[in-house]
């Protein structure tokens, strides 16, 4: 058997498991395609606060990503949102909506929320965990922001602190005031957001929760807690926590890893992938496409001990962008995308990638693939490098998404509109 | 197929250079989620790691680590967390001196070469109250912990007496490890009936432990030297190309990757059997793929879960058995999704690690509990012990579902 190439039986080999890779991977097994999902290991989604970023700044705030986007895209016609339509934006977010059974996902491309930071700053995001709804800042009335003592990433009274004075210069001044709650935790002084989440799952800490929130809460305040309110049962905790509170009850992102959100939507969609066929293979990455007479074949995927040929009609490429290592820069800036070998557009070794300043408009920002319109990688010449490799999520270049506030969008229509790409070839 | 190891025993520890903090490991540790006493691997892996010198180890906490590797399948960055922590933990242990209880568990090959002859009696004394409390008093090993049954009969001696059928055309080599010798003689019987039934001719060279529980117990140098026995019997069809499938997915990994990665064996003899070693769900599945598998399967009107333990993931492979079933008729297959059943080998059969490990496994006892399935399959033998203890499930290895569609027996 040594030699031989395996013709395995799948159509499409997904490269990733963010949130691209998870939604092409779901959508093209949902339609009945043998999918394969092969992942190095669990992608940055589990790093994310889990909102769904549209379009924020372009650089000034936008109210509204839909209406923003098609100028957005016209000005800047390398960027992957130049691929996408508004329609096919809005379907892609009904998309999600419908296969995240964690919780419901509420707001749409139409308008951006304001939601707080863990240090109080308002940050516009379109579609988010109905867990952090009602900490929309263009509503909200006066809150109470309750910190956890044992938590040491969430400082209550920064994030109220900040809030006032972040709301006040934008015009509508929301108050705000802390609280630190200290529920018993076993004598352990020092407990992270993922332990936490887990302890919020325990009826007992609820309660305790509960009794200090129901002393402190007054008025019409609502109550924003660090996103720590449950993992698998984080709709009953959040849902139970207003109930008992009587207030609403809203959630904000911890600053540092791991995002409990984060952890949630990955595993509702690796979840929604198992169930509906999908094959994941974690730990093995892409060592090069397998081509056969220039035409690729297969990927040829480094497992435990060896480097094996899979075939397949078709690949996704999600692996990510620099940070994630889809992209890949050498010592002397030499730009590579290591699982397939294709041609990665960005600032050449002797040209400046970085430039002094931390927060600078690098150029690296935007290194990654360029595509065509059906999301394919183009070579130098504007062609598909293959016709059967489509790419989606932060692996494209063009975009800032730290500026823009633009990712996970990204992510979801690219991995969307990449599944659509190979569902009508497949007819 | 091509040898390409992208890493080796010198490039394990520089791969800490990755590490970027993310915690994604930490929140897919089994260990850490259930309890304070370890951690998490990144603390006590890529963290600590930069710290360890010659000096005296001063991390006693990893030992809590269950070496289950499913950090290192998690690590987006492609740290080798739990390589790094099994190598620490041997230093550790090295310097702190050896539980007996550990030495002795540690040892499969002897323990059957005693227990076989003396099947009842063995047995009995496992399986009763006051044994049990004895050994629990003098060896460590929890009472209520899972332990196999000696089947009284090695599998060697049935498959030496085994008369191959004269219409083989191809040959494909079998290593059956310890617990198939000398608890589960039976699961070789099959293998080979199935392979058999696939047309192959299967050798079976005399062949012992290939030390996998002497490296999770941080006994390296025993480790190093059954593996080096183990691939001396198996490199010369390794050499001449023959596949060598291996039913054990814990002891076929170990060939395929921790010797070299873990325990640094380095030789040609082992390369040549890393690279020609199969899980034999993986080899059928392969065979599957290329239309060589045969697929007159009878229907089997069962419903049986699927449990990938967190050793058959190290694999890489993702879930083969599953292609497979999907083969057989009528069969009906959960998938569950749980990283790991708790017993990591001879982890929670430990005094003080058997509450910690009844604790992993219980979300995967539930859903099993919850299915209640005809079988629960799982590649892994102790997997399977641990899963029958903590839900009362009949579990069997793959193999045996895909030999009784093939009505052979």
């Amino acid at each position: 058997m040594s030699e031989q190439l395996h013709t395995s039986p799948v159509d499409v080999i997904v490269l990733g498991a963010g949130m691209a890779g998870l939604v092409a991977a779901v959508r093209l097994a949902e339609a009945g395609l043998r999918v394969t999902t092969v992942a190095k290991g669990y992608g940055s989604l589990r790093l994310s606060p889990a909102t769904i970023d549209i379009l924020g700044y372009r650089p000034d705030p936008v109210d509204s990503p839909a209406r923003a986007l098609p100028g957005f895209a016209a000005a800047h016609p390398e960027h992957p949102y130049a691929q996408i339509s508004p329609a096919l934006l809005a379907e892609a977010v009904q998309w999600l909506k419908e296969h995240v059974e964690t919780y419901a996902y509420v707001g749409d491309p139409d308008a951006n929320m304001l939601l707080s930071t863990a240090i109080g700053v308002p940050r516009p995001s379109a579609v988010v965990p109905e867990t952090m709804a009602a900490g929309d800042l263009r509503s909200a009335g006066p809150l109470l922001i309750a910190g956890i003592g044992v938590l040491k990433d969430f400082h209550p009274s920064l994030v109220a602190e900040n809030l006032e004075a972040a709301t006040a210069a934008r015009g509508r001044a929301v108050r705000a005031r802390p609280v630190l709650l200290n529920p018993p935790t076993d004598g352990d002084a020092d407990v992270g957001a993922l332990a936490l989440a887990r302890r919020f799952e325990d009826a007992a800490f609820r309660a305790a929760v509960v009794a200090e929130l129901r002393a402190a809460v007054t008025g019409e305040e609502a109550i924003g807690l660090p996103a720590v309110l449950g993992l698998d049962q984080a709709r009953s905790v959040w849902a139970e926590l207003q109930q008992a509170t009587g207030r609403p009850v809203f959630e904000i992102p911890t600053p540092v890893p791991p995002s409990v959100p984060g952890l949630r939507l990955a595993r509702a969609l690796q979840d929604r992938l198992r169930r509906v066929g999908g094959r994941f293979v974690l730990g093995a990455e892409a060592a090069g496409p397998e081509l056969r007479n220039s035409e690729l074949v297969g990927v040829r995927i480094r497992a435990a001990a060896r480097v094996t040929p899979r075939t397949c009609r078709w690949v996704v490429l999600a692996t990510g962008g620099l940070s994630a290592g889809g992209i890949g820069v050498d010592a002397t800036g030499a730009l590579s995308e290591p699982a397939l070998g294709l041609p990665v557009h960005g600032p050449s070794p002797g040209e400046t990638g970085f430039l002094p300043g931390y927060l600078g408009d690098h150029p690296m920002e935007t290194a990654g693939l360029r595509v065509d319109s059906s999301l394919r990688p183009v070579g130098p010449d504007g062609e598909p490098v293959y016709p059967n490799v489509y790419a989606a999520g932060a692996v494209i270049g063009g975009a800032r998404p730290w500026r823009e506030k633009s990712g996970d969008g990204i992510s979801l229509s690219t991995g969307y509109l990449a599944a659509e790409a190979i569902l009508k070839e497949a007819g | 197929m091509t040898a390409e190891h992208e890493f080796d025993f010198d490039t394990i520890r520089d791969s800490l250079d990755h590490c970027v903090k993310c915690t994604i490991c930490e929140s897919a540790c089994p260990v850490t989620a259930v309890t304070p006493l370890f951690p998490g691997p990144k603390y006590v892996g890529p963290q600590a790691e930069r710290f360890r010198d010659a000096g005296p180890s001063v991390d006693a906490s990893l030992d809590y680590c269950s070496s289950c590797g499913i950090c290192t399948l998690a690590c987006p960055q492609g740290v080798h967390v739990a390589e790094i922590n099994s190598r620490a933990r041997a230093v550790m242990k090295a310097q702190k001196g050896m539980p007996l209880r550990d030495q002795i568990l540690s040892r499969t090959d002897v323990q059957g070469r005693l227990g076989t002859p003396v099947a009842p009696l063995a047995n009995f004394a496992l399986s009763n109250r006051l044994g049990r409390l004895l050994v629990e008093k003098v060896a460590g090993i929890h009472r209520n912990a899972a332990t196999p049954k000696f089947a009284g009969h090695t599998f060697q001696r049935w498959a030496r007496r085994h008369a191959a059928p004269a219409t083989a055309t191809k040959q494909v080599v079998y290593f059956h490890g310890c617990s198939t010798n000398y608890f589960e003689p039976e699961l070789g019987k099959m293998t080979v009936a199935v392979l058999e039934h696939n047309g192959f001719r299967v050798v079976v060279p005399p062949q012992g432990c290939c030390g996998l529980p002497l490296q999770s117990n941080g006994i390296f140098d025993a480790g190093r030297s059954y593996v080096r026995r183990l691939v001396g019997h198996l490199a010369p069809y390794a050499q001449r190309g023959d596949v060598i499938v291996a039913t054990s997915t814990s002891c076929g990994l170990m060939l395929k990757r921790e010797a070299i990665e873990i325990l640094g064996v380095q030789d040609e003899d082992l390369r040549a059997v890393s690279t020609q070693t199969f899980d034999i769900c993986e080899f059928l599945s392969d065979l599957s793929a290329a239309g060589e598998l045969k697929t007159d399967f009878r229907p089997v009107p069962l419903t049986v879960t699927y449990h990938a333990p967190c050793q058959q993931q190290g694999h890489n492979i993702g879930k083969p058995a599953l292609d497979l079933f999907a083969l057989i008729p009528e069969l009906k297959v959960i998938e569950l999704d749980r990283a790991c059943c708790g017993i990591a080998g001879t982890y929670g059969l430990k005094r003080e690690k058997y509450d910690i490990a009844m604790k992993v496994g219980s979300g995967l006892f539930g859903d099993i509990r919850a299915a209640q399935p005809d079988l629960a399959t799982c590649d892994s033998e102790t997997c399977r012990w641990q899963i029958a203890h903590g839900t009362g499930a009949t579990s069997v290895h793959p193999v045996e579902v895909l030999y009784r569609a093939y009505g052979l027996g």
